[in-house]
């Protein structure tokens, strides 16, 4: 009930925001609201998530196709999505509140806001194919939408025109892949395909176009090409939306496939996943290193944490094809824990970085610097973010990474020879992002927070208005509660994934509360909860001891100047420094990174000029062949627009009595 | 009419159909190869009769007097007026009094021939359950048909164009007089009447000659925007 209302609250907000005009206080009502709505729809996911037996009633309504009503049931799994959408949904909303003043044109935004919440939450909330779908293409249309706001740039319509396309070529994906799994007799609503059994070549088309689709939204490599351009055009508020949320609804598409309406997926397939889960890990997080602009690099680094989470669940669907229930309940909670963290850290950066861009206008890593002394709170929070995404204890973001290490640790007992050899080879791959990705924040965090400002913009900046501290400091404490608590959110994943993976499970079973014992206690446990409360413990005797013993005398002395001798901000690193070694070492064959330096002739007065040459491997490989197909395909294709009158008429004349021989031809045989 | 029909009687009333389709389908032929547009009226007019003969014979051997209306109206509309008003038409306007091929006469005849092969090939097999009567006919209509889009494929003007639409009407027609029991027949003649005059109105009423001093609908494609 709390659903439904929320749902159409939000859809009467939409109207709201249209006839918003240009008053701000109505823009700020509308983002209110949204919160509000946003915070129902939470209460109601947590609360059933609260109860064990997992599935709600089933709603059936009388709209949609008329020989069809529209199905809707929340059951544990969607429940869980419906905690983390509206989680940084609530943020992004009580965030909104204050932001959208600073947004060029608010009046573009405002209406679709609500609409793009509303989509995510019925993608959830859809018990039947047709109302997946279409809620599916809500998401899509309404967040594209969002992407075109500032459509006064160039850049941004054309990350927008390869959004569509792309989210186009997804739905059509999950269109072919549910029309797959409905079969001849057309059971369109989810218990009707639960129940089917699939031909071999059906089941293999409908695990292919399922990763096609849902991948596709997800930003999984070679699909992620549309993510990095389209989630840094849209509002920041926006951008943290798609990156921290819509992504996940996406892997909630690929979960609810993979594990409950087509649950018969083989091992090999499980391995193809678990090995495009790493790559994506690895090439997202190059990527992420290689960006000068902070909502690039934030939308990249998307791409490898989705990597991460994909890992778990390929290792997931290998295990259970294997017979390896709760080794599959444990890959799967890792995944789903990664993804819980991934949202909200995310989710965070995202809304720092817009409050950086409010603040200074810039969001090129080169014109930043030094924030940490001006926004103080979000400074603070960022940093907690970098650690989270890090992925350094006692955070949330380390928890879920060990987890999928642990699982990851146990592929080779499989009896296939292509997991005993390819689990090392992905979890080395997981390692070398994990590695990269706080490579990533440090240059992140540093050269936005730290150092000196390296323009006036950011020498000015200014802080943000309240709401938009608020939330990236709640966003910031959850990150730490989630790190501090680990036994009570793997309890609630447990629940989740109890009727996926058939096993009842609890990562923590061993040990016992607060120790995470994944596979034996002799093997590895971890308490973020003990790691917490013993850290502040020796932060405490550590600072009693400094204050008991240590001297109070005022000493004097040349205050360390970081290196740099002389004051200018040039001399520091810079983002393009920082990233050169990993460039270097990393990029050079993967990127085919070419340095050149442009000296000028002695006499010549002119600087000296260093150039960076990347190119894209996917983009050049795939995109621009398959672009170049198309335009060959449309140009034949545009030749018959301008015809004369008597060659249509002798087209249509041709193909009828081309009809009329086959018909002959068959008929007489 | 008598209640049971003499076995000579039903062969006559076959033969006579027969005749009268065919006459229809070699009106068709000569279409293809008049070289004067005052000569293709007169074949289309001749055509036209050859229709409205077959539609009285049908009425009469089938007991479906609604049949004679189609009759009066291929009669009246298609020999008569639709002939004069063209023949007024290209008087009045000035209009080339040659016929544009665009593809030799000789080729086209060729064709029309393995349309006509085909149309016999195709209908034959398909309508083996149905009377003997109804196949010839059909296969003769379609035969019609086919050479009627022939007709405005092959030629240039717009005037034969119009002729040609009209013959494949007459086609359709001829096919829908011929199946016993078909509903709408009357209906069916009324509306292509309608459509046909109305294109013809079109042709007066927008004065293509006015404008862009020719008939030939290649000098139209310029102005329609899409070329240079």
């Amino acid at each position: 009930m709390l659903i439904a209302a929320a749902l159409s609250a939000l859809l009467a907000l939409a109207v709201l925001g249209v006839v918003a005009g240009a008053e701000m206080w109505r823009h700020r009502l509308v983002y209110f609201c949204c919160m509000i709505a946003s915070l129902a729809l939470l209460l109601s996911g947590v609360k059933h998530l609260g109860q064990t037996p997992g599935t709600g009633p089933a709603i059936v309504l009388p709209i949609g196709l008329p020989w069809m009503a529209a199905h809707f049931r929340l059951d544990n799994l969607s429940a869980l999505f419906m905690v983390v959408v509206n989680l940084a949904s609530a943020a992004a909303s009580a965030y909104g509140i204050g932001y959208c003043s600073h947004l060029p044109e608010p009046r573009r935004v405002t209406p679709f806001y609500p609409l793009f919440l509303f989509g995510m939450n019925a993608v959830l909330i859809a018990d039947d194919a047709f109302m997946f779908l279409v809620a599916w293409e809500f998401m899509s249309l309404a967040s594209w939408l969002l992407v075109l706001a500032d459509h006064k740039n160039a850049e941004n319509r054309r990350a927008a025109f390869i959004y569509l396309v792309m989210a186009c070529f997804g739905t059509f994906c999950l269109l072919t892949c549910f029309g797959l799994m409905a079969g001849g007799e057309g059971g369109y609503s989810f218990p009707a395909m639960r129940a089917a059994r699939l031909e071999p070549v059906a089941g293999f088309l409908v695990v292919l176009m399922a990763l096609l689709g849902a991948g596709s939204k997800a930003g999984l490599v070679p699909l992620h090409a549309w993510l990095p351009l389209a989630h840094p055009a849209a509002p920041s508020h926006v951008s943290a939306l798609m990156s921290g949320v819509m992504t996940k609804v996406a892997l909630y598409g690929l979960i609810r496939i993979l594990f409950d309406l087509h649950a018969q997926v083989q091992w090999a397939w499980g391995a193809a996943i678990m090995v495009i889960g790493g790559i994506t890990a690895v090439l997202g997080v190059l990527y992420a290193i290689l960006q000068d602009d902070l909502k690039k690099l934030l939308a990249y680094s998307t791409v490898e944490n989705i990597g991460v989470a994909v890992i778990g669940l390929g290792l997931a669907i290998a295990f259970k094809a294997s017979g390896e229930k709760t080794l599959a309940a444990l890959a799967l909670v890792a995944g789903l824990y990664h993804m819980v963290n991934h949202s909200l850290f995310k989710t965070l950066w995202f809304l720092s970085a817009g409050a950086v861009i409010t603040a200074t206008g810039q969001r090129d890593l080169g014109k930043l610097g030094g924030l940490a002394k001006r926004m103080p709170w979000n400074g603070v929070a960022a940093l907690v973010g970098a650690v989270a995404i890090a992925a350094l204890p006692p955070l949330n973001g380390f928890v879920s990474e060990w987890l999928i290490f642990q699982s990851l640790f146990k592929g080779p007992s499989l009896p296939h020879w292509a997991m005993k050899f390819g689990v090392p080879v992905v979890g080395a791959m997981l390692a070398l992002a994990a590695a990269l990705a706080a490579a990533c924040f440090v240059r992140a965090y540093g050269i936005v927070f730290l150092g000196r400002p390296r323009s006036r913009e950011a020498a000015e900046a200014h802080q943000v208005p309240l709401t938009m501290r608020w939330t990236v400091a709640f966003l910031a404490l959850l990150c730490v509660v989630l790190g501090a608590i680990p036994v009570t959110v793997t309890d609630a994943l447990s629940h989740v994934v109890t009727p996926l993976t058939g096993v009842q499970f609890a990562v923590s079973a061993d040990l016992g509360w607060p120790w995470l014992s994944p596979v034996s206690s002799t093997r590895g446990s971890y308490s973020g909860t003990v790691l917490v409360m013993t850290g502040v413990a020796l932060c405490a005797i550590t600072l009693m001891l400094v204050r008991a013993f240590g001297t109070t005398r005022l000493r004097r002395a040349d205050a360390w100047d970081c290196g740099h001798q002389e004051d200018i901000p040039e001399s520091q690193y810079t983002g393009q420094s920082f990233s050169q070694p990993l460039r270097r070492v990393f990029c050079s064959s993967l990127f085919s990174v070419r340095e050149s330096v442009d000296m000028p002739e002695p006499g010549d007065n002119r600087p000296a000029e260093l150039q960076v040459r990347v190119v894209d491997p996917v983009w050049v490989g795939l995109y621009a062949n398959i672009g170049r197909v198309v335009d060959f395909f449309a140009d034949l294709v545009n030749r018959i627009q301008f015809l004369t009158v008597r060659r249509y008429l002798l087209m249509m004349f041709t193909t009828l009595v081309f009809m009329l021989l086959v018909v002959a031809v068959r008929q007489s045989r | 009419m008598a209640a049971s029909p003499s076995l000579l009687g039903e062969q006559f009333s076959y033969d006579l159909a027969h005749l009268i389709g065919a006459t229809v389908l070699m009106a068709g032929f000569q279409l293809l190869y008049q070289r004067r547009l005052f000569a293709v009226l007169n074949t289309f007019a001749f055509q036209a009769l050859a229709l409205a003969a077959a539609a009285a014979w049908q009425a009469h051997i089938q007991h479906a007097p609604h049949l004679y209306v189609t009759a009066v109206i291929a009669l009246v509309f298609k020999a008569l007026i639709v002939p004069f008003a063209l023949h007024w038409l290209v008087e009045k306007l000035g209009i080339h009094k040659n016929v544009e091929t665009a593809m030799s006469i000789g080729w086209t005849m060729m064709a029309g021939v393995a349309l006509v092969a085909l149309s016999i090939l195709l209908v034959l097999p398909v309508t083996a359950n149905a009377a003997a009567l109804t196949r010839e006919s059909l296969a003769l209509a379609m035969s019609v048909v086919l050479l009627g889009l022939l007709m405005m494929i092959t030629r240039h003007n717009a005037v034969t164009q119009v002729v040609g639409f009209m013959a494949l009407e007459n086609g359709l027609i001829l096919a829908a007089v011929s199946a016993k029991g078909m509903p709408l027949v009357v209906e069916i003649s009324v509306a292509f009447s309608v459509l046909v005059a109305m294109t013809l109105f079109g042709i007066f009423f927008f004065r293509i000659r006015e404008r862009f001093d020719t008939l030939d609908l290649a000098d139209l494609e310029t102005y329609r925007g899409d070329r240079e």
